[in-house]
């Protein structure tokens, strides 16, 4: 009876609240067909999918895809170069994305625009794009790399054979594609510190370089945690078309340049192996999220106002 | 952020020296990719890449044009894909950004919440995919390409941090006034919120414009391959390039100009985002603003 008069009760708010509920409701029905109805879809990682049964009529296996998957090499494989990878990508990334937003707020306006327009323009491309350039720059016979390198008589490398370069290749790419943009989220912060700050500062007698360190990095650290932790947070994460397209894909080169979402493509739409697929695909979200919480947890213990949630 | 008065100083020569060779190692890159759609195949295997072409030609150009069926059709695809995705986010975003921030809505926090987690916790590829092609069967419809990006929990954040800084008054003043709650979103919040719509608009535009992936897990039909799932296939197999242009006739491959058609089709394709991307500068810019100072 209780129950019923909660529903009673709570169906008039909802009517008094329904022209604002029903101006959401087709976002909410996007949002919940393409990410909550796939969460149901993660028993699949639990079960030996029979298409003609269905996802609910295929018969459960326990946890026996996950004992395949970590079984294979491939598990420690994937882990290793996902984490350490992006976790060059964010700490060279963060870092050379602070000098250059600091060294861009040195500039005069003029010069700002035209820089700022060339440091933001790789991140318009698309992995695709990126992927023909790098190619032009590494292809084995008519490459530009090495054909510098045979004007300094040196031999010259297959490089879409040859793992043991990539995890560089792979950082010069990224940087070359994304620095510009953090740059300048960086700058935007340092443009907005108040002028008088520095004034101030420079009445002292303050150089420039104690101004950077004393004003300008204490008040963009808000920023720069901020970004540390929606990357650390994501760092089981990979952008895919960066490990697919500037490898080309390439089976020599897996060693160092397979991650977790390389992987699940490849068990999904080339092996075929529903069951690796998802039990990988599993182990990402679950390691995603408890990533997400510890580092906010972590940057909440060191201060409240900078954590997320 | 007023303050933010345009420091005038001297331009110390060391940093413009260092912003210059940047610049150099970002432009070089490309310009390879413009010389080498410029130049002829004989002089590519005869010389490698070459930054600027021993001879100039636009075979691979006029030979894209002389046959552009597949070239076209994927333009189209892209564009139709970019225009309706992008109205489509939209008016999707703004409208569960607008109620997230009416506080006085019943269901603004839950709501809030239902959006945000997806960021923290997403069921990840094989769900995603099982449940596009098996239960909604959108592969193969121009669908697969726009509405798995309807609503990005990101840019909803964005518009949200905008949306909260226009004063409630406005709603209040307009609700005493008998307007709809339909009508005030429409009518007021809307023409309010151009600059934050024209922010995220033009991500939208972008995330739409350069995609391979949903091409990639959904779309086996030729017909419905977008710019850059077309580039990608060339990428891989040249001989695509012929077999999709000319169906069933039989041509000479050593008659295309393959190396140099690759980077014409990589400048037609990134090309129309070079042209409006001076545009579309100011306004990501701000929106990284908004989304910096709003976290």
């Amino acid at each position: 009876m209780a129950v019923m008069k909660a529903i009673r009760n709570e169906w008039k708010h909802f009517l008094k609240a329904k022209s604002l509920f029903f101006i959401s409701l087709p976002a909410l029905i996007v949002v919940f067909v393409f990410y909550y109805m796939p969460m149901y879809g993660i028993i699949i990682a639990f079960k030996d999918i029979n298409y003609a049964k269905g996802i609910w009529g295929s018969d459960w296996v326990g946890f026996k895809n996950f004992e395949f998957f970590f079984n294979s090499q491939d598990a420690f494989r994937i882990t290793r170069n996902t984490l350490l990878l992006n976790g060059t990508f964010i700490a060279i990334g963060i870092f050379f994305s602070i000098i250059i937003g600091l060294l861009l707020a040195e500039l005069g306006r003029g010069l700002v625009k035209i820089f700022q327009t060339i440091l933001f323009f790789p991140y318009f491309l698309s992995w695709v794009v990126v992927g023909f350039v790098s190619y032009i720059l590494l292809n084995p016979s008519f490459g530009v790399i090495n054909k510098v390198m045979e004007q300094f008589h040196l031999t010259a490398v297959d490089w879409y054979s040859e793992p043991k370069y990539w995890p560089i290749i792979l950082t010069l790419t990224y940087l070359w594609k994304n620095v510009g943009y953090t740059a300048i989220i960086f700058f935007t912060g340092l443009i907005s510190i108040d002028a008088s700050y520095y004034e101030a500062a420079s009445i002292d007698g303050a150089t420039r370089f104690q101004q950077i360190r004393k004003i300008s990095i204490p008040l963009i650290a808000p920023l720069i945690t901020l970004l540390v932790i929606l990357n650390v947070g994501r760092i089981f994460y990979s952008d895919f078309g960066l490990f697919y397209f500037i490898p080309r894909d390439a089976g020599m080169l897996y060693s160092t340049t397979d991650v977790v979402d390389t992987y699940v493509f490849r068990s999904l739409r080339v092996v075929g192996d529903l069951g690796m697929a998802s039990a990988a695909s599993l182990y990402q979200a679950v390691v995603g999220l408890v990533l997400v919480f510890s580092t906010n947890l972590i940057v909440r213990r060191f201060n409240k106002d900078n954590a997320i949630f | 952020m007023q303050k933010a008065v345009a420091r005038e100083r001297k331009n110390n020569p060391v940093i413009v020296l260092f912003f210059i060779l940047v610049s150099i190692l970002i432009i070089i890159p490309l310009l390879y990719v413009v010389s080498v759609s410029l130049s002829y195949d004989g002089d590519i295997a005869r010389y490698g890449y070459k930054l600027i072409p021993e001879r100039i030609t636009f075979k691979a150009y006029s030979y894209l044009f002389q046959t552009p069926k597949a070239l076209l059709q994927s333009y189209f695809i892209t564009v139709t894909v970019t225009a309706i995705g992008t109205v489509l986010s939209l008016v999707l975003t703004s409208s569960v950004a607008y109620v997230m921030t009416r506080k006085d809505y019943r269901y603004s926090k839950i709501t809030t919440f239902f959006v945000f987690f997806t960021l923290l916790f997403n069921a990840g590829l094989v769900p995603s995919y099982i449940i596009a092609t098996n239960v909604l069967h959108i592969q193969n419809t121009i669908w697969a390409l726009i509405l798995p990006y309807g609503v990005s929990a990101w840019f909803t954040m964005l518009m949200k941090g905008f949306m909260d800084s226009l004063p409630f008054e406005i709603v209040e003043s307009a609700k005493i006034d008998g307007s709809s709650e339909l009508n005030t979103f429409l009518r007021i919040i809307i023409p309010l919120s151009k600059p934050a719509l024209a922010t995220v608009g033009l991500f939208y535009a972008l995330a739409y414009w350069n995609d391979w992936w949903l091409a990639m897990l959904y779309i086996q039909d030729e017909r419905l391959i977008p710019l850059q799932y077309y580039l990608q296939r060339i990428m891989s197999n040249i001989e695509f390039l012929t077999k999709s242009v000319q169906a069933g006739i039989s041509i000479d491959l050593s008659e295309i100009p393959a190396e140099s058609s690759r980077m014409a089709i990589a400048i037609l394709a990134a090309g129309p985002m070079l042209f409006a991307f001076p545009f579309f500068q100011k306004y990501l810019i701000k929106g990284l603003t908004v989304g910096a100072v709003k976290g």
